[in-house]
Parts: C-alpha cells; structure tokens; sequence
C-alpha cells in the first residue's frame, strides 16, 4: 500500500473486480489466485477463454491459473524488480509507451529511463533465470494492450524489497497509460475480508480513518473535537515493532482483538519471547488460539454472522454485514466490548448501534462522507464517496491521480536478506491453500475441509527430492536459522529445483518458525517469500 | 417496447427473452433448463409458448421479445406440451419428494405443480439411486438428474473449473467428473456452483442433509467472512444455527458464485469450542470469570499502566477480521481513551 500511495496517492485496487473481464491482457503475479481467491481467478479465467484476453503469469511456481496463461515467465524468488524493469526497459527501447499519457498525467519519467537502463533482457536472464525471448515477449503483449490489469497479492508485497516491486509494478501501468481506464489498472488482492476497512479506518500507527495524518494539525484538531480528547501527535508502532518493544520492555501490555501472532508472524520463537515479555495480555477472539493461551485475561467476541456491520472488500467496495445467530454463551459483539472497557477506563463510549458508529465515521472521513446504512440496503458503495448524493468511484484516477500527477519511481535490485549457502542450501516460499484459510482457526473446524488438507506439507521438485533422497509422503525435517519444523513431502512438478513450499497455515508444523522476520524498510513487511533452509529426512 | 404477456401489456427491454421478460414481471413460466447466469439452453423444452401469429409452439428462453408480441403462456397446446415433457422427465428418474433435500425448492417439483400432476401419467421406469458419495461436500444422485446441463454451463463457463460435461449417448447419457471418475477423486475444487445451479435433488450440499427442510429456515444476506473479495452470500438459518451458505445471485463481486471455504467452511460458528466466557489467568491456569471483573481487571491494569510508564508502553492489535464500525472504534479506543497511536492490525502478515 505503501509504495501505490507513493506512486499515485492512494493505497488501493484502482479498478473494480468486474473490469477483470473488461481488460485486453491481464498480468497476475505474485497471487496464486485460484487458491486464494477463486472468485476472481473465474473473472480471469472467464476473460481468457470467452473474451479473447491475453494472460500474463509472472510466479516462481507452476500455480494452476499459468493454464490459462499465454506466457508464464517463471522468475528467481525476490527478483521482482528485475523483471519489471526488464519489461519497461523493452518498452522504453521499442518505444512502446504511451508517450501522450506520460506526458500529461506523470512526472519523473526521466529519472525511470535512467534507471531502467541497465536492465536489458540479457541481465533481467542472468539475475532471474526469465528466457530473455520470453521477457520481451511478455513487454511487448503488455504494452500493446489498450487496456491491461495488474493483479498482484502477497508474492509481490512480503519481500524485504515490497515497496520497490509495487513502484515498479505502478512504474509499469503508468508508462502504458494503464492507469485510469476501465480494464486497466493495478489492483492489489486483500487476503483477509476487512484487510481493506481495517487500513480505511486507522487501525494503523500513521493515520486516523480515510488515511487522514495522525502528524497532520489540522486534522488532529478535527478528531479532537469529535472525540472530546486531544489525540496523541506522533505516529505509533507497526505490530512488528511492537513486538520488539514488548521484548525489550518499553511496551508493557498489549490489548489483542481477533489476531493469532502466535501463527502467523515471522520467526515464532522470537514472537513467544515478546508476548512472554508483556505484564499483561488481553486477547479477545471467537476461540482459544495459541495467543489467547498466552493471554492474562481472554475476552470471548462474537463471529461475523452474529454481528451488524461493514466490510470494505478489496475493490473499496463498502458492504453490509447482517446478524443473524446470537454469540454463544456469554460472548459479546468486539464493539460491545470495546464501548465498555473504554467507559471503564474513564474515557465513555456509547452507541446505539453499528449504524450510530458509522454515522461517526461519516462525519469526520472524506472518503466515507457518503455511506450510511440507508444507501448500503440497496448495495454496496465504492469509496471515495464524498456526499450523500455521491454514487461512489468504482475506477480511481479517472482524470487526475490523487496527488495530481503520478510520480515515477526509479527503483534498483535488491537481493533478498537471507539467500541459500552451503548450510542452508534451499530457497523456502510460504503460502496459502485452497482448503484452508490464515492460521486454520476458523477452517481447521470444518470435518470436510481437514479431510482434504489436513496436514502440513513440503512441497519440493522432483529433482531435489531425487537429490536430497526423498520419497513422496516421507517425514522431512526443515530448518533454517531460526528454527525448525517437520512435516510430510509432498514431490510436486508446481516447484523449481532450489525451491521448497510450505503452507503456513498449521500451528504444529508453523512455516513460521522457519521464515525470516527481516521487513520492507517502508511497508514493514516481513519477508515471508524467501528465505533459506535445509531439508533431511527426519529420525 | 410493449408486448403482451398472459394478457398483461408490458413494457420491456429490447434484446431479452420472453422468459427474463415474464419473470421480471412476475409472470410464471415454467422452465428447467434455463437459469439467469448460465442463459437458453433449450434444452428442456419446458418454457414453450404460443405468440400471436406465429405457427407451433417457441421455447420462450431463446425467443428474443418484439414489439407488438403477444404471448399465451396458458393455452390448451402450451400446457399439454409442457405436461408431456414433465411427464416424460418424471419417468425417467427416481423423482420421489419424500426424503429429498431439494423438497420445497425443487424446479420440478414447482413445474408439476403448476401443471397441477398428481400422478406421473406414464410408469415411472424402476430406477435405482446412483450415489456418488465420494466427494467432501457435493452430494450426487444421478437418478434425479435430468440433464439440464445447467451444472456444466456453471462449470465450464461460470467459475471455469472444467470439471463437469456430458459423458456416454443416449439412454446412457449423464453429467460426468473429468474422465467419469467420482467427484471425490476428480479434479473437482467443490466450489458447489453446480449446486447451487441444479434445479432438482441431483446435485446437492452434502452438509445440508438431513439438516432441515427449506421451509424451516430463514434467509439472511450477508457478505462472506474469508477472503477480501467480499463475496455476498445467504445464511440459511435453523434454531440459531448456519445450516447452509448459497451464494447471493444477482449481486456482486461474486453473483452467486463461491469458493469451498465461503460457502462450506461455517462450522467454526457452533463449534463447541468457541469462548463463551470471560476467562483470567490465575497461577498459571485460567478460570472463568464475569465480564465485570473481567473488564474492571483489564481496565485497572491498563490504566496503572498508563498511569506509571505513559500511554505508549501500551499497544493495540486490531484485525481485518472485525468490521469497519468495530475497526473505528479500536483505533479510537487507542487515540482517546489510552493516548497512544501505537495501533496496527495484520495487513502486513
């Protein structure tokens, strides 16, 4: 989000999931997205075979959408800058760009020649193992495009290089005059359903709702008088820096709603020692996770079918959330419970209804300005929607980007933190399944879906399991410097000799433990993509 | 343009059927084959209608409206022709409602009553279920099948899954996975698109069965609790309890489409061991507590916390899991009521 909000200022899919079927190529890389969105990858899969789209894959492994790809360039782990350049570098040399939009709608274009430069299809080879025929190809299909899409997920984001590889990917859209138009645009793919309305409404250390600066006077002076208190000036920590605080003793409590660190950060021996470190944890969450059991006092919520409510899905679109079960037992609604203890606290906090508190964020958050539960019974809004007479903007950056004219960044190479040596010889990827979802608490209680995964796996390519002498099924040991884990092989031809894969989903077998906490020094993005481990099989 | 449906002058728009014409405005025809997403197949040949005019009868899914038509959905050769297909489908199958799941939302079982059949006017063929139990959670009986083909159209051109088709000729003829090998064994990823568009008990939620019967149950439009996509979905809801999940359909992102985990990943909900409770961790081992003391211990100690180190050595993880109202008031809860922007949620993990 991070490096979107640089390049055009705003952090966000600019085109809805409907254009998916409107766009002439489509270039997917970094989201394997029929597993973890499959109702998108239909939107791709549907352009291929019944609206003539071209469909560019861009991942280190043969994810099953590459079916339906008319290139799949298969590039080293962490090398994304390189090819992205490497297709701009074609683009610029063959003059392919769309020089009127560069003109009007952009700046910084030289700085972005000069940088691109050196990246001839020739080095992009060397440095990312892409054929070079195969690069120039895949330019010349994008840039020939009237109207191309970018989608990307996390294999372009949790790399220590995150923010490069999103400016370049923006780079890339503005030089073809991507941006702006139906079909087009670049279009990040939120892994969580409220990932979206979480970033909307300043559950982060930087911004207040609708990414109003906290460090803004202006607009701390609005929220001060919304809220009766004036709120603090300088921006907090991102929940990895919290973590390092909590182990150093500067943050001594900390107050956890609906998360399980205890899974799904990077390098888990570190997380444990930090929350072993807090004077007091609260955890509140629908069961008992492995952080709740860390927890001082655990605060039991209700799920999302027991609530009213928003959810901000990852196109910007504002949708309903309905009751329509009672929480078990005792548990009460997060927002129940939030009012309380604020009250409790001496700092009140009272709402009717989810209705009353977005009445709220209506009034002080531009882009929300608009919505209110009377619009949102007849659909969902796209933000911005700045009045109540406004119908919402499905396709950011029509006429102007939000900061005016989109900025060119001129970004270079940097390898990956930690890279294979004679200990640990092989690169580890981390991911997602199909059948099961972030750290398994909600699926891993479907009888159905744990029949189908119900065990951690390494995946690992035929050549290295011949290499290694590993049978298919057979207990493997996986190390990296920061711990270990063991789980069954599972030979897979998805997978690229020097490369193993590891779902990160279960809590006895947590790739975690294994991947590399080393973040984006802007987004604060651990590396959980790449890192280096060794595989034997396990005594 | 106007046209005249069962005697009701209408006005519709140019380029749709007969059938979106009459079922935008509240007319029954009956059809099988045809479903809004999956379009005419003309296949079924139950939707015939008779227009002004114009000699025999014309399947009403596929027969584009123009000005001045007149429509006659009830005449005497219109539902002799739609009762002798009905009739004739009915033979066929294992089409008994006692026990079947898709009883009370059966497109069959609507078409023969309308058409007012009691008893199947031919002998209805000895036909054996054929189960096909093999898969997680889409359960088959072919001898309910009535080769809509609706299922392979979802499949194939809806969610692009290319797993179902027609296999063998003839009498022989039915919906098959891949190879004709059980679902369970295919390349089936159990999306239950074909479920959701099979208008018989042939394809259905294994999860469902036995669950309860669709009059028992009340609808509530949500949107789904996984992914980012926001896909808008239906709780079907029993005594307190999700008993299925369709997909909503009309709407968007996902016009009643899903994926395994949205529409079959819900028993999390009534899971028993979801937290029903307070609980407070004493030497080591927790107890339940009310929310009373529960909240008023919370609240002591963050607020000796503050007190003693500043409002910064307290931090606060909110989740894209809670909704934007909630999402507000945790931010808030961090900024107003403890003073400190030390707020953050997983976005980046």
């Amino acid at each position: 989000m991070v490096g979107l909000a640089a390049a055009f200022g705003s952090g966000a899919m600019t085109n809805p999931i409907e254009d998916i079927e409107k766009a002439e190529v489509i270039l997917v890389t970094g989201s394997n997205t029929t597993k973890n969105h499959p109702v998108i990858a239909s939107y791709i899969k549907r352009a291929v075979k019944f609206k003539g789209a071209k469909l560019i894959v861009v991942d280190p492994r043969k994810i099953p959408i590459t079916r339906f790809a008319t290139i799949w360039l298969r590039q080293n782990l962490g090398t994304d800058v390189v090819w992205i350049n490497g297709m701009m570098h074609v683009i610029i040399q063959e003059k392919l760009y769309d020089e009127a939009y560069v003109k009007t709608r952009t700046v910084g274009l030289d700085e972005l020649i000069k940088a691109v430069e050196k990246f001839t299809p020739e080095y992009v080879e060397h440095i990312t193992g892409i054929p070079k025929e195969a690069l120039v190809d895949a330019a010349r299909l994008y840039a020939g495009a009237s109207a191309a899409s970018i989608l990307y997920a996390m294999g372009i984001t949790q790399h220590i290089s995150g923010t490069d590889n999103v400016k370049s990917l923006a780079n890339l859209a503005m030089l073809c005059g991507n941006m702006g138009i139906p079909g087009g645009g670049i279009n990040p793919l939120r892994g969580q359903n409220n990932v979206q309305g979480a970033c909307d409404m300043g559950a982060l250390p930087n911004v207040y709702t609708g990414y109003q600066k906290v460090d803004d006077p202006a607009i701390r002076e609005r929220m001060a008088k919304a809220w009766g208190v004036e709120p603090p000036s300088q921006p907090g920590l991102t929940i990895t820096q919290m973590m390092d605080k909590a182990l150093s003793g500067d943050i001594r409590a900390l107050y956890i709603v609906g998360e399980n660190p205890m899974v799904s950060d990077p390098d888990l021996n570190n997380v444990r020692k930090s929350l072993d470190s807090l004077e007091f944890l609260i955890v509140q969450d629908i069961f008992m996770t492995e952080t709740a059991q860390m927890a001082n006092v655990v605060l039991p919520s209700a799920a999302f079918a027991e609530k009213d409510g928003t959810f901000t899905n990852t196109e910007r679109k504002i949708q309903r959330l309905r009751k329509a079960l009672d929480p078990p037992g005792a548990a009460r609604e997060d927002s129940d419970i939030i009012c309380d203890l604020s009250s409790r606290m001496g700092y009140t906090m009272s709402y009717n209804s989810s209705l009353a508190v977005m009445e709220e964020i209506a009034r002080i958050t531009p882009s929300y300005c608009g919505i209110n539960y009377e619009r949102l019974e007849r659909g969902g809004i796209f933000w911005p929607c700045t009045g109540t007479a406004h119908p919402g903007t499905p396709c950011l950056h029509m006429d102007q980007f939000t900061c005016g004219l989109g900025v060119f960044h001129a970004t270079d190479y940097i390898p990956p933190a930690e890279l294979p040596d004679e200990e640990f010889p092989l690169y580890l990827t981390t991911g997602r399944l199909l059948y099961q979802y972030h750290t398994g608490t909600m699926t891993m209680k479907s009888p159905g879906l744990n029949a189908i995964a119900p065990e951690c796996f390494v995946e690992i390519s035929p050549e290295d399991a011949k290499n290694y002498n590993v049978n298919d099924g057979e207990l493997l040991r996986v190390t990296s410097r920061r711990g270990e884990i063991r789980a069954k092989a599972r030979i897979s031809e998805e997978l690229k000799p020097g490369t193993i894969f590891i779902p990160f989903h279960y809590a006895e077998a947590a790739a975690n433990m294994l991947t590399n906490s080393s973040l984006d020094p802007a987004a604060k993005i651990p590396e959980y993509k790449v890192c280096a481990v060794n595989v034997d099989t396990a005594i | 343009m106007n046209i005249t449906i069962k005697d009701r002058e209408l006005e519709v728009k140019e380029g749709q059927t007969v059938l979106q014409a009459a079922r935008e405005n509240g007319i029954y025809i009956p059809s099988l084959c045809y479903h809004d997403r999956t379009g005419p197949a003309g296949k079924c040949r139950v939707c015939v209608v008779e227009v002004e005019g114009m000699a025999g009868l014309h399947t009403s899914c596929s027969l584009e409206v123009s000005e001045g038509m007149k429509v006659i959905t009830d005449s005497e050769k219109v539902l002799e022709a739609q009762k002798l297909v009905v009739n004739l489908l009915l033979s066929t199958g294992k089409h008994d409602c006692l026990s079947c799941e898709q009883n009370g939302i059966c497109e069959l079982q609507d078409v023969a009553y309308y058409l007012g059949i009691e008893t199947p006017a031919f002998h209805m063929a000895d036909v054996k279920p054929e189960i096909d139990d093999s898969s997680e959670f889409v359960y088959l009986d072919h001898s309910k099948c009535i080769l809509c083909g609706r299922c392979i159209a979802g499949c194939n051109g809806t969610v692009v899954n290319e797993v179902l088709d027609f296999g063998y000729r003839g009498h022989e003829a039915k919906v098959i996975c891949d190879n004709d090998v059980p679902m369970g064994h295919s390349s089936c990823v159990q999306c239950g698109e074909c479920v959701q568009l099979c208008p018989t008990g042939a394809i259905i939620d294994k999860l469902r069965r036995g669950k309860g019967r669709p009059w028992e149950t009340h609808k509530v439009q949500t949107t789904c609790g996984y992914c980012g996509v926001g896909c808008q979905i239906d709780l079907h809801i029993k005594d307190n309890e999700v008993i299925d999940i369709t997909g909503k359909e009309g709407v968007g992102p996902n016009f009643g489409s899903l994926c395994v985990k949205g529409r079959y990943g819900y028993h999390f909900l009534n899971d028993p061991a979801r937290l029903k409770t307070p609980l407070i961790r004493t030497n080591g081992s927790f107890r339940e507590a009310s929310w009373d003391e529960a909240l008023d211990l919370v609240a002591k100690n963050l607020n000796r916390i503050k007190q003693e180190s500043g409002p910064d050595a307290i931090g606060v993880f909110s989740s894209a899991r809670i909704t934007n109202e909630e999402n507000y008031l945790m931010q808030k809860f961090a900024r107003a009521t403890i003073g400190t922007n030390n707020v953050d949620h997983c976005a980046r993990l």
